[in-house]
């Protein structure tokens, strides 16, 4: 398949009032046309300020994108001129945020939200665009399109106004969806409509995902391959059935250990990762899991690289990765 | 069985809707619609459910910082609602919350230290000021923070040590109740752990209840002992936790189970998902007899009509299901 979206290298920073924090160090990844790739990880971890960077929304002068490339259908997009830029957004890459209700305006109606972005990059006409839109309401599940369209955000729930936003990130036929934590805002059963709405839409119309989340059920029912960040890198990279099955990196393997799960019988006590979230502006040297890390040795002073492990692109940075592997198995 | 610490029966709150100073009321949201169940001493009871299910405005009535409309809650054998409000500032030292916002819930301007000392000096605990710190370091070492972090302020400390100050201070008053209102649900995944293990020692430690309100099942599945599932105000199903999650009864607890997605990818192609129709229906306005049923895949006519009342099916184990 070919690659759809193929990051590199990409660093971007924020100055602060403690010192340059990089949120996203120099990470690399990619999406095939058609397949969902996840970014997990904690707050903080850059996943989210990845996905603001594909779209080129960083803002200045505080945040930057220092280096890298993102080659989207193989073009960079850190070399495109604003207007040029302005074209990809919404048509070509669209977002889906996590609190639907920010993010929709709230005085205009759903309908002028849907069929804005179709008037301005495709120059559709008023009533072609609402015929669409009524289309696209169908689509993601919203009875009654008719009276709904001249709605406004208010009117509509929590996850209906997901709904409205999905529909709008469909509305000009985008190839990749950025989806930021898209059901975290909601309620469980209405989480599972969500998210099986989104599979089912991605896979009648063959359009790519990105889906950013910290939960890691969410990645193992609705991903292909995932990439799990930690203090703005990424440290393992697999399919979502290899990285669940075979974790390779320590932190990795913590965060399965530390979530209670409802498909085994109940433990004694939990297995947390012990020690605090990083704080980027004090890193350690080396790998910044290391303060909290059990597997921890003298070398973990010099950072380790994101190495594959098989010839499958099964990738983890950490220097002591083929012990992890027997480590995992023992305690499976 | 073990003593009853905490007694439930028929609580009710309505919140009126309007009625402000220039419009008239316009109707009557029933956040909690007649909940009863019991704690025992030394016991955890999770109470889940989806937002908007009543489980926090519950938790806010058992600690009487919202006033019931009708019922009983009797705590140590006294009835709270009828109680004057001297003899329940009393009470309250034996009933404490943890909140899910470490940080809107520790005052930025007081130091850990302050924070935790301020219910000692206004309960008249510990009165000698020296005395007070000293118990103030003695609990941030029991919640496994330093000493030293007392002289800190909440905006130097991460979530998850936010969330030990706030157990801290809810442990300073030698509790026989906390109340738990999503306790881990703001904290990042792996401190979520660290906290929930915190929770448990303590419970052995001290010999606390507690009441876990909380919407991740899976996180009160590790820790309840027996769990109350509600939905739009009322309780539809009560049972010990293996009985709950291994056979549920009511189809709203089932769906519940289902839709937490697992992390195994080969289980979750597998796994038949249970997705509900529609949304939860507005308090304002809830739906005649069982108040699942527009969305229950298994409904019936009766199930419009007839309220179902919670029934033990088996001992221990009640729903409120017409086919249960």
């Amino acid at each position: 398949m070919a690659k759809l979206l193929q990051v590199n290298h990409l660093r971007t920073t924020f100055a602060t009032s403690t010192g340059l924090v990089r949120a996203v160090d120099g990470v690399s990844w990619d999406v095939e046309e058609g397949e969902t790739v996840a970014l997990v990880g904690e707050s903080g971890c850059g996943k989210s300020v990845s996905a603001l960077s594909i779209m080129r929304l960083i803002a200045p002068p505080a945040g930057r994108i220092e280096s890298g490339e993102i080659f989207f259908k193989g073009r960079d997009l850190l070399r495109l001129s604003d207007e040029e830029m302005r074209e990809v957004r919404g048509s070509e890459i669209a977002m889906v945020f996590q609190e639907p209700m920010t993010s929709l305006n709230p005085v205009l109606t759903v309908g002028r939200q849907l069929t804005e972005g179709m008037e301005i990059h495709y120059r559709t006409q008023p009533a072609a665009a609402r015929a669409r839109a009524l289309k696209l309401l169908e689509m993601v599940g919203i009875s009654d399109p008719e009276r709904r369209l001249p709605q406004y955000p208010h009117h509509f729930s929590g996850g209906m106004r997901q709904r409205i936003m999905i529909a709008m990130a469909l509305a000009c036929n985008p190839q990749l969806i950025l989806a930021d934590e898209p059901t975290t805002a909601l309620d469980v059963t209405i989480q599972a409509q969500i998210l099986e709405l989104m599979r089912n839409l991605s896979r009648e119309l063959g359009v790519a995902m990105l889906i950013i989340t910290h939960n890691l059920g969410v990645v193992a029912r609705y991903a292909d391959r995932v990439n799990v960040m930690y203090a703005g890198r990424i440290i393992e990279q697999a399919t979502a059935a290899e990285l669940y099955a075979n974790p390779r990196h320590p932190y990795t393997l913590g965060l399965l250990h530390s979530v209670p799960r409802l498909d085994e019988p109940r433990r004694a006590r939990l297995d947390p990762i012990e020690g605090q979230p990083p704080d980027l502006t004090r890193l350690p040297p080396g790998c910044a899991f290391q303060p909290r890390c059990k597997y921890r040795v003298e070398r973990c002073v010099e950072a380790p690289p994101l190495v594959p492990l098989d010839a499958a692109g099964h990738c983890a940075a950490c220097w002591e990765a083929a012990n992890i592997a027997s480590a995992s198995r023992v305690t499976a | 069985m073990s003593e009853t610490l905490l007694e439930v029966r028929d609580l009710v709150k309505h919140f009126p809707v309007g009625g402000g100073v220039l419009s008239k009321k316009t109707g009557i949201v029933r956040a909690v619609d007649g909940v009863s169940f019991d704690l025992h001493r030394g016991e955890t009871l999770g109470l889940v459910g989806e937002s908007g299910c009543g489980k926090t405005t519950t938790g806010r009535c058992i600690l009487q910082l919202e006033r019931p409309t009708s019922g009983t809650i009797r705590f140590q054998g006294e009835e709270l609602t009828t109680l004057p409000p001297t003899a329940m500032r009393k009470l309250r030292r034996h009933m404490q919350v943890i909140f899910q916002d470490p940080y809107s819930s520790l005052n930025p301007r007081m130091t850990i230290g302050q924070i935790i000392e301020e219910p000692l000096k206004v309960h008249a605990i510990v009165t000698e000021a020296p005395a007070r710190a000293e118990r103030a370091r003695d609990l941030l070492t029991q919640v496994g923070l330093l000493p030293q972090h007392a002289k800190r302020y909440p905006h130097q400390l991460s979530g998850g040590q936010r969330q030990r100050v706030g157990i801290a201070r809810a442990l300073a008053m030698e509790p026989a109740l906390i109340v738990c209102d999503e306790p881990v649900s703001a904290l990042d995944v792996s401190i979520q752990a660290q906290i929930v293990n915190l929770l448990e020692d303590l419970q052995g430690r001290f010999g606390l209840t507690y009441l876990f309100i909380a919407h991740d099942l899976s996180v009160v599945r590790h820790i309840s002992d027996r769990v109350v599932v509600m939905y739009l105000g009322k309780v539809v199903e009560i049972a010990d936790r293996t009985s709950l999650y291994e056979a549920p009864l009511h189809p709203y607890t089932r769906a519940l189970l289902s839709a937490v997605p697992i992390p195994d990818p080969k289980l979750e192609a597998r796994r038949e998902h249970i997705v509900l129709r529609g949304e939860v229906p507005s308090p304002l306005n809830p739906p005649s007899g069982c108040v699942f049923h527009p969305r229950c895949p298994v409904a019936i006519a009766r199930c419009a009509a007839e309220v179902p009342a919670l029934r033990e099916i088996t001992p221990g184990h009640c729903a409120a299901c017409h086919l249960a």
